[in-house]
């Protein structure tokens, strides 16, 4: 039994990973309607700000050292939710009312991400700066000219390339200088170390142990949720969001400012995505591939739990952890040794961590044979979703 | 000019199958051979995206299936791949001793063919049906074939006694008709089969997307509410087009398989079966043409970014999804056809500008 309660509290924590990663998603796939497939590489940003963080602490040693977590988890929070605020701004700004679009575009955006953060150098961020600003003097200098003629749109995509090109000229330039050219992070997975008030337990609940990350985590998920219900339902923000989530055009008509209210909502979705990384991090080794790995788990939680709806998403995150860690250890085993012989091989086929998952997905889906709109469907007149 | 457009089609056909072969070296031909087959791929996305809008992020379930049906019938049949008990030689390694049930019936080459197509499409009925009835659409349904995807990808990669896991199955050490799949030979039939195959999955998607079938697709992807409160049942229709998707996609993943010399899970990614959305979408979806162009123009740029620079071609991909999506929605061929390039030399008063109504434009934008 006490196995048994140990499992849960480990599927508690993977379940409060997944809510901690869905929750942001949740606010912008369910108050937006936009499927952000980076949101997964968001999570990596995070994860490698704590990178950052960690080897910028290292050399202060002692007391500071210990206190570099809390400092990296805001800033993780910072500089996510400013990305995101960005790629709103450029990029999915264009595309609202368009789901399937946005999807595939945030798909190249998590991979132009992955790559970036595989192969960055000090070369090429500034390759990258030199063709921006190129490309901001060109678009400049032809709109002062040229703006006013039908071809002017083409000209400026062309004044884009040119600088792009520029900036490709850049990179190589600044690679031959060896300093600039060492990758930050390369390809391979970085490892961050705990710090040490986290490492080991926490005390005991009668004979269990209390592992401090996993509790750690626990309690961060759930901190974050009641800041997430608290931001959307009495902060004034939050009012303005939920409104703009009801009725677009009324809202703009009442001089709620829509286009910030995309970019806020948008900027905390990431941020939170951000955070999830951080406490990934805690987890073990981290790499650019990150985001895959749970991009499509948390999706499955929004649909499982009904989309838009911060209660579903805590429940399906936590079954899903729970079921997750049960059946892939192959708990049950052990707990009931002496179960019927085909029961015991099914058991056995999914006590693997994939397997698990294959369990987990087809559960999914038969679930949404049942209730197709997850546990807490939207109620609501409209025909089309 | 109306001669000349009916000769097109042929003339392509006649080079793929008799220019390309001479003029081109065995790697080269391959790689097309590859591209051709990636193609049929990407014409069955484009008939239940394109045409039926049901935006499908889970066909590598389909393609990895008919590219295994077709690597265990190989595996199987192969003397030199045979391990002491005459089954393939890596199920000794997780100590099987027994060929596992399901692979008996790939010793028939007639079952092996039949099934390269039936299997995926009974799937994908069933998929289909499963999600289709329960009126899941739109992005859901993108989800939930991202899930099914997940689901058969980590049970291939899990199952090393049943397919070999991660490894996958390798074809071409393997025998057909007493020669090495993976020989120059060989490798130019199968180039030969993909052509004329290409076109078969071509007029089979034009036959879906035509008539009252068709009209019903554009119908369901349009306003599938709106049909239905006409009295129309869209889940058979999107069922079968669906199935028929997935019977593609599975020929596809076979012809591929034979030409790339092997099969595994990673045909089962979630990057891969995206990947195969943005041919359509570089191509132009809504037309059966697009997608054959995209499928070959976007894989030939990666086999020369990847040759050049390998580290670059995530970037360039990156950037091929957002240019299309935001910049280019009726890709390559739309583009061309729907007036994108007339505009383009209008703009710089080459052509004339096309006739408009104001009313229509007035009109035609959304009330939304």
């Amino acid at each position: 039994m006490e196995l048994f309660f140990s499992q849960i509290l480990d599927g508690l924590s993977i379940g409060s990973v997944l809510l901690l990663a869905a929750t942001g998603l949740a606010i912008v796939f369910g108050l937006m309607g936009v499927i952000n497939l980076a949101h997964g590489e968001f999570m990596m940003l995070g994860a490698y700000v704590t990178y950052v963080v960690q080897s910028a602490f290292k050399p202060m040693g002692g007391v500071i050292f210990e206190l570099y977590f809390p400092i990296s988890l805001v800033l993780a929070f910072i500089v996510t939710a400013l990305i995101g605020v960005l790629l709103e701004r450029t990029l999915i700004r264009q595309l609202y009312g368009r789901p399937l679009e946005t999807l595939l575009a945030t798909w190249g955006v998590s991979l132009i991400l992955i790559q970036l953060i595989r192969s960055v150098s000090t070369a090429m961020m500034l390759g990258i700066i030199v063709g921006v600003v190129v490309g901001f003097l060109l678009s400049k200098l032809l709109g002062a000219k040229f703006s006013d003629k039908p071809f002017f749109t083409y000209l400026n995509g062309l004044g884009w390339a040119i600088a792009i090109g520029i900036g490709l000229i850049a990179v190589n330039l600044f690679d031959q200088i060896r300093p600039l050219a060492k990758p930050w992070f390369g390809p391979r997975n970085i490892d961050v170390t705990a710090p040490k008030w986290l490492q080991g337990s926490w005390g005991m609940i009668g004979t269990i142990e209390l592992p401090g990350l996993r509790i750690f985590i626990i309690l961060l998920s759930a901190l974050l949720l009641l800041a997430t219900y608290w931001f959307l339902n009495k902060s004034v923000w939050g009012l303005r969001i939920r409104a703009v989530t009801q009725n677009r055009q009324m809202s703009n008509c009442l001089g709620i400012p829509t286009d910030r209210v995309d970019s806020i909502t948008f900027g905390i979705g990431s941020g939170l995505a951000g955070v999830a990384g951080c406490a990934i991090t805690l987890l073990g080794s981290v790499g650019p591939n990150l985001g895959a790995a749970y991009i499509v788990s948390c999706f499955m939680v929004i649909v499982l739990g009904g989309v838009g709806n911060l209660l579903g998403t805590v429940l399906a995150s936590l079954l899903l952890g729970i079921i997750q860690s049960v059946i892939g250890s192959g708990t049950l085993l052990t707990i009931f040794p002496d179960m019927p012989l085909a029961a015991k091989g099914v058991i056995e086929f999914f006590a693997t961590t994939s397997m698990s998952l294959v369990l987990v997905f087809i559960f999914i889906i038969v679930f949404l044979q049942f209730r197709p709109n997850g546990m807490f469907p939207q109620k609501g007149r409209s025909v089309d979703a | 000019m109306k001669i000349f457009q009916r000769l097109v089609p042929w003339i392509l056909l006649a080079i793929a199958l008799f220019i390309l072969p001479a003029a081109l070296d065995d790697f080269r031909l391959n790689l097309f051979g590859r591209y051709f087959s990636l193609a049929i791929t990407a014409l069955a996305i484009d008939l239940i995206w394109g045409y039926t809008g049901l935006l499908s992020l889970g066909q590598g379930i389909f393609f990895a299936l008919g590219g295994y049906a077709v690597a265990m019938y190989l595996m199987l049949n192969t003397k030199s791949l045979a391990g002491g008990n005459g089954i393939p030689k890596f199920f000794e390694n997780y100590g099987v001793d027994q060929l596992p049930f399901f692979w008996q019936p790939f010793w028939s080459p007639v079952f092996t063919l039949i099934a390269l197509w039936v299997i995926p499409a009974v799937v994908a009925g069933l998929v289909g049906w499963l999600i289709f009835r329960n009126r899941i659409k739109g992005v859901y349904f993108s989800i939930i074939t991202q899930a099914a995807l997940m689901v058969f990808f980590h049970f291939f990669n899990g199952q090393q006694k049943l397919f070999d896991g991660t490894n996958g199955l390798k074809t071409s050490t393997s025998e057909l008709f007493g020669q090495l799949v993976g020989s120059p030979d060989m490798q130019v039939w199968f180039y030969r089969l993909t052509v004329l195959l290409l076109p078969l999955a071509f007029l089979v998607c034009r036959y879906f997307t035509s008539g009252r079938f068709g009209d019903a697709l554009i119908a369901i992807r349009d306003d599938e509410s709106r049909l239905r409160f006409a009295g129309f049942n869209p889940v058979p229709f999107k069922t079968i087009v669906f199935l028929v998707a997935g019977a593609l996609c599975g020929i596809s993943g076979a012809l591929y398989t034979v030409q790339s010399g092997i099969v595994s899970p990673q045909y089962m990614s979630i990057s891969f079966s995206i990947e195969m959305v943005i041919w359509v979408a570089v191509g132009g979806r809504g037309t059966l043409v697009g997608p054959i162009i995209g499928a070959t123009v976007v894989n030939y740029l990666r086999s020369l970014v990847s040759e050049a620079l390998p580290e670059a071609w995530l970037f360039v991909q990156g950037a091929l999804f957002i240019f299309v999506v935001v910049l280019m929605p009726d890709g390559i061929y739309g583009w061309i056809t729907k007036g994108g390039f007339r505009t383009f030399l209008a703009a710089f008063g080459i052509a004339k500008k096309a006739k408009t109504y104001p009313q229509i434009d007035k009109e035609a934008i959304p009330v939304d």
